[in-house]
């Protein structure tokens, strides 16, 4: 590998743009190889995009950027090197799947990286352990409570031995004793594998000082780079938040003032919040335990614990999002109402994981809540601008939050949370990933809201220098209080010099010797030569099958999907195959009868005979019969003119009117067929009786209906609905598949491994090909027992195609997925090329041949056309390979086609 | 008026995020535009371009002018085959018909004998099936009458049959088929846009922050229903005005605003459906397929593409629960037959009825699930 003095990443003249907005500009560095770089500055300043560069995540605008000895801007290179990166995302847990267990997902990435399965088990376990994640092992993803999440993430990245760990933000939101353990683990690893460098963007200043080198940035630039002691030096500052203000522009700087923290004035308060043997039970998991507190008016109490131990699910109680199981939550001296819109104006709430509106802009943001909490329409302009500057949110108003970077976003929550000006401000870990300037901008404000308006603040943090600044702190785990005082009060309770120590104390002392996390041996599986060597195939089947099983795994947790698919398209066969009947019946028809004879009686009479018609109440005028029309109550109008019979009699040749409605024309074609029938059987009827040898002269017309003699349409329809109902459910299937990794954030999993576009769709695609085959036979064996519909023709023909037919389906599901942005718009895209195409064009009802316009055309391509022919031909023609090959072949063509556009339209990097 | 400003506020955020997804609009547009002339232009006529092909082994001047008989648009140039020919040609789906002359027709006819003409027909093509094969009967019946008048002078005394076919005097399907697809995008437009809209919400975790804002369940409801009614209301008489009657010449017989009236009444019913299966829907695959699963039928059974009456009485009984049956039977009477409240009101009474079913239906299980979800 590089020499110890090569760096293991060079940019030179690095610049991204977001549309009007400069990421980086002209950025020139080097990252040192073997040793731990961190990436600290405000948040937007281009951080996560830089990472995400140096990742090969993100494609590159302008410069140049090498990593590993090669450039990134070439696929090759990006390939080879691909597998020697991790990269870790920002946002809790946005990579991971959310319905896999924490083990599935970390077995998940190991199959992508091409472990054997013994590497696999022993990585997973010695990487759970370090984590203290082994108990949760079992446990979904996106039940984990934020910092698991991140945890997991970490292991995720760590699974296969990188040589270059990309790291962005990767501790936000995790506590501080998961924090020790988690850069422990780097430490440990860095020593078994000193070769690895990690590169680390982190807002947290305590933990940058334990990093080789510091890149410090602002705007896009690197500001200042050197080792923590050469940058305190540098800018003569004792600790490094300090110099890293004091490293900013001058402009940022002023804005930032010394936090002086106000003491409270103190006493004879009421209560604002009370809590009383809060309980939560999840099952058998209690999640919060008996928690008692009261909070005066105007208090600022901090709420510290490990991650997952009940901090959010009490915040969500007093909210009322949550019912309590036990015990009693009260605000204000009442019992939180989830129904109670009194409270809920009074009340500011701030969720762990950003919940606003990615669609709408941060001004668009702001004014909807403002007005969803009623804040006068005056005032709401006002209120807005004041938020934006207080928050720093100024030059990016119109932006969407989903381009922000999270520090940002939580600013946006924070100010859309205070907007309306509540009494009680509850906080779930508001300044995770917020850099130290804002942070403390945001503290200025909540202290102001505290003393000098008397809000009431109910806040998490992991932050021990924000803890410091709590008027009151409870320390919690497993969801109990283990103790509840002034900061002060707790640390000379244990004689402790920090907050964190006492903190970290604390837990130890409930977690017992569990959170002691002995020394691993040196029990790093080595990776084997087999893992190398595929790591450098094209095309790897190990790789395609880990998204099948990732996809299978997802589908199988979700029992309800595969049940609807094979239960529903089961219900439709039945439903449509009755229903769809072509055969015209049932018509309504009624007589004006103006002569009221023998002769037209029996002329009408000959209407009534028919098995197609049924007759109503006789006519009595055009009125009624223009009405009765109109209504839709009849579709025939017979008139009977006055001397019809007379006139028959005579040879004058009398004229029976009949009027169609026309508002359906293939009713009324076939009504006209009807009866015009009708009247030539009752003409050759009076022949007959007139005269035997006049009428026996016209030929004969044998009509012989072949394949479906007795032209039941059910046997006809059923082998036509199988195709209909095959191309629908498996391409809505995975419509999804694609754009819901898009639109939920784990897409970025297909960007940083070495997963290829085409294993990546045909990994998603297999399974569904799987339940569509089990669908379609479960389809052929009601259509042959439950129906009796004759299956004539060979049943490997017709299983063949079926498999083609299917692959064609579950490919445009995915084709969709890759060309739109968001779910819906893939659901609806999906509904729109399968359900007319399919129903209409593909001769269902009428036959493609006579379709006519670009209606002909979607026909003669679509795949439902070719199965639908080879599906009539095998059930009720007896056909087999040799009569339909062409069909066949037109299936076999369209697959790779389907899926070459599905891949030109994915993309494998960020653009 | 607080609720009703939260509403309307909440109904502009909905249509802002529409405006956020162009894809999305593209599609709308694709639906409401393109997507109905397609349907309507290539809607075939019962009996046109119908393939045919001929075994004569009469060759004589009656069988030719029988062959010369059948003509574009029903028919496509009738191919001349060989007896051998004829088994294949229609196990492939090449012909859909064929029509056997048998040798020495001409003579036959002439003696005053009545020879048989065989007529196959594809029955699994059961729409043309029919049709075609009353046609062929008709047309030989015809030719060889004339053929025969030629010899004979008399024949048999007959009255006529006039047929006139009212609203649709040439039975034109582009004025049907653009119509219901009008409908079937309305239907499937607004039930995946309000209920993706629910799920997206819960998904992305904001509903969870709606809710500790003074906001209801009802009021979120509302406004999904009133927003995403009113982009499909626009797209629909958009789609009347310039596509229908402006692209394809399909004269409206009766009133444009009482239509929408009940369009309107429609999406009321099918927007509720729609947040009803995003409250039964727990993740978008699952509502994706309930949608798709519940379009099929609404598309294929209310009448809109094979006549009601003539399905099962069974199938027509549960068909009454889906506001598009009656809606497809409202927008007949009204757009072709010209029919007026005074007919269509009890379709009008149907759809609300229903509408308000799934409204009340949507309402119970929203609270229910949002109470499980957080």
């Amino acid at each position: 590998m590089s020499a110890p003095a090569a760096p293991v990443a060079q940019l030179h003249e690095v610049s991204l743009q977001y549309g009007k907005t400069c990421a980086l500009n002209a950025v020139s560095l080097e990252i040192p190889a073997r040793s731990m770089v961190g990436l600290i500055g405000p948040d937007g300043v281009g951080k996560s995009s830089l990472l995400a560069l140096i990742a090969g995540a993100r494609k590159i605008q302008s410069g140049q950027i090498e990593v590993l000895g090669g450039d990134m801007a070439s696929r090759d290179h990006r390939r080879q090197v691909c597998p020697l990166i991790a990269y870790m995302p920002q946002g809790l847990g946005k990579n991971l799947y959310p319905t896999l267990s924490v083990i599935e997902n970390l077995d998940f990435f190991a199959r992508l990286f091409g472990q054997a399965e013994s590497e696999r088990k022993t990585r997973i376990t010695e990487l759970l352990r370090s984590t203290g994640l082994s108990e949760f092992g079992e446990r979904p993803a996106g039940k984990l409570s934020g910092g698991m999440k991140q945890k997991l993430g970490l292991c995720c990245a760590l699974i296969h031995d990188p040589d270059l760990l990309i790291l962005d933000e990767p501790t936000t939101g995790v506590d501080p004793l998961s924090r020790n353990q988690f850069w422990e683990l780097i430490e440990r690893i860095r020593q078994q594998r000193p070769q690895m460098s990690v590169l680390v963007a982190t807002a947290y200043m305590e933990e940058a000082e334990r990093f080789d080198h510091l890149l410090a940035m602002d705007d896009g630039a690197v500001l200042a780079t050197g080792s923590p002691a050469e940058l305190l030096a540098s800018t003569g500052c004792e600790s490094l938040e300090q110099a890293f203000i004091t490293l900013l522009p001058e402009a940022k700087r002023s804005a930032h003032k010394q936090l002086v923290v106000l003491a409270r004035p103190s006493g004879n308060q009421e209560i604002a919040i009370e809590t009383r043997g809060l309980t939560m039970r999840f099952g058998d998991f209690v999640a919060v335990d008996s928690v008692d507190f009261r909070i005066e008016r105007g208090e600022i109490f901090g709420f510290l614990g490990s991650n997952g131990c009940g901090k959010t699910t009490t915040m969500k109680m007093l909210t009322g999002l949550l019912p309590a199981s036990e015990g009693q939550a009260l605000l204000f001296g009442q019992t939180v109402n989830a129904n109670d819109m009194a409270t809920r104006k009074r009340v500011g709430y701030m969720s762990q994981s950003f919940s606003l509106y990615a669609e709408l802009s941060v001004r668009q943001n702001l004014v909807l809540h403002a007005q969803l909490f009623h804040v006068p329409a005056t005032e709401i302009a006002a209120r807005v601008t004041a938020m934006a500057e207080r928050f720093s949110l100024g030059g990016i108003m119109e932006e969407l939050p989903e381009r922000l970077p999270l520090g940002i976003r939580q600013r946006l929550s924070l100010a859309v949370a205070v907007i309306h000006k509540p009494e009680i401000l509850i906080l779930d870990e508001p300044t995770s990933g917020v850099d130290p300037i804002a942070r403390d901008l945001f503290w200025q404000l909540m202290l102001d809201l505290s003393r000098n308006d008397g809000v009431t603040i109910f806040i998490s943090t992991h932050f021990m220098n924000e803890a410091l600044r709590c008027d009151r702190i409870s320390l919690m785990h497993a969801g109990k209080v283990l103790a509840s005082d002034t900061p002060k009060a707790l640390m000379s309770k244990r004689e402790l010099p920090s907050l964190e120590a006492t903190f970290i104390a604390y837990l130890q002392d409930a977690v017992g010797e569990q959170a002691q996390v002995p020394a691993p041996e040196a029990t790093e599986a080595t990776p084997g030569a087999a893992a190398k060597t595929l790591k450098r195939k094209r095309f790897s089947l190990l790789r395609l099958f880990s998204y099948t099983r990732r996809e299978t795994l997802e589908l199988r947790r979700d029992p309800i999907r595969g049940g609807m698919a094979l239960l529903g398209t089961l219900l439709l066969l039945f439903i449509i195959g009755y229903g769809i009947s072509l055969d015209v019946e049932n018509l309504t028809y009624a007589v004006l009868d103006r002569d009221q004879t023998t002769t037209s009686q029996a002329y009408a009479l000959n209407l009534a005979g028919s098995r197609y018609f049924i007759e109503q109440a006789p006519l009595h005028d055009y009125d009624e019969l223009d009405r009765r029309m109109r209504s839709g109550e009849i579709s025939l109008a017979v008139e009977i003119p006055p001397n019809f019979g007379r006139d028959l009699k005579r040879g004058a040749v009398p004229q029976v009117g009949m009027w169609l409605d026309g508002a359906m024309p293939m009713r009324a074609e076939t009504i006209r067929g009807y009866v015009t029938g009708l009247h030539a059987g009752y003409l050759q009827e009076m022949a007959r009786q007139d005269s035997a040898a006049t009428a026996s002269t016209l030929p004969t017309l044998e009509v012989r209906y072949r394949y479906n003699p007795d032209v039941e349409s059910l046997n006809a329809m059923v082998p036509a609905v199988i195709p209909l109902l095959l191309m629908l459910i498996p391409a809505m299937l995975t419509a999804l598949g694609v754009v819901r990794e898009k639109e939920l954030g784990s897409i970025i999993n297909l960007y940083v491994t070495p997963v290829t576009r085409l294993e990546f769709l045909l990994g998603k695609q297999l399974p569904y090909i799987a339940l569509g085959m089990l669908n379609f036979v479960l389809l052929v064996i009601a259509a042959v027992w439950v129906f009796d519909v004759p299956l004539k023709g060979g049943l490997l023909a017709l299983m063949v195609g079926g498999l083609l037919y299917i692959s064609c389906a579950t490919a445009m599901g995915l084709l969709m997925s890759t060309f739109t942005r968001s779910q819906i718009a893939a659901v609806f895209g999906t509904a729109i090329v399968t359900l007319i195409p399919a129903i209409q064009f593909s001769g269902l009802i009428y036959p493609v041949a006579s379709l006519e316009g670009f209606g002909a055309l979607v026909g003669q391509i679509y795949p439902t056309s070719h199965f639908l022919i080879i599906s009539r031909g095998v059930f009720s023609k007896a056909l087999g390979f040799a009569e339909l090959y062409s069909y066949f072949i037109a299936l076999l063509v369209t697959i790779p086609v389907l899926l070459a556009l599905c891949t030109s339209l994915l993309k494998k990097q960020e653009a | 008026m607080e609720q009703l400003a939260n509403i309307f506020h909440l109904g502009l955020k909905e249509l802002r995020s529409l405006q956020r997804d162009p894809a999305l609009l593209l599609l709308i547009i694709w639906a409401f535009t393109l997507g109905i002339v397609t349907a309507a232009t290539s809607m075939p006529e019962s009996l046109h371009n119908a393939s045919i092909a001929v075994v004569d082994e009469d060759r004589s001047p009656l069988s030719a002018r029988l062959i010369d008989a059948f003509q574009p648009p029903f028919f496509r140039p009738p191919q001349l085959i060989e007896l051998d020919q004829m088994d294949h040609g229609m196990d492939s789906g090449q012909y859909t018909f064929t029509l056997n002359i048998p040798p020495d027709f001409q003579r036959d006819v002439l003696a005053g004998h009545s020879p048989a003409i065989q007529l196959n027909v594809d029955a699994t093509q059961v729409s043309m099936a029919f049709t075609g094969a009353g046609y062929i009967q008709v047309i030989g019946a015809e030719e060889v009458s004339a053929f025969l008048r030629r010899y004979r002078a008399e024949l048999p005394q007959q009255a006529q049959v006039a047929i006139r076919v009212a609203f649709n005097p040439n039975l034109t399907r582009s004025w049907f088929g653009s119509v219901m697809e009008v409908i079937n995008q309305i239907t499937m437009l607004s039930i995946i846009l309000t209920g993706a809209a629910l799920i997206r919400e819960r998904e992305h975790g904001t509903i969870e922050h709606l809710l500790v804002m003074p906001v209801t369940p009802p009021e979120i409801m509302l406004a999904k229903i009133w927003s995403m009614g009113l982009v499909v209301l626009l797209a629909t008489a958009l789609s009347l005005l310039l596509v229908v009657q402006g692209w394809l010449q399909v004269p409206i017989a009766g009133s444009l605003p009482l239509f929408l009236c009940g369009a309107l009444l429609h999406l009321f019913a099918t927007t509720s459906m729609g947040i009803f299966f995003g409250t039964i829907a727990r993740s978008m695959p699952q509502l994706g397929l309930l949608i798709i699963l519940v379009l099929i039928p609404l598309q294929i059974l209310s009448g809109g593409t094979t006549p009601r009456e003539s399905m099962p009485e069974l199938v027509q009984q549960i068909m009454l629960v889906a506001p598009t049956t009656h809606f497809v039977d409202l927008a007949q009477a009204i757009l072709y037959r010209g029919a007026g409240f005074a007919t269509v009101w009890p379709q009008f009474l149907a759809i609300i009825a229903i509408g308000g079913l799934f409204f009340t239906g949507a309402l119970l299980r929203f609270r229910k699930t949002l109470a499980q979800m957080s």
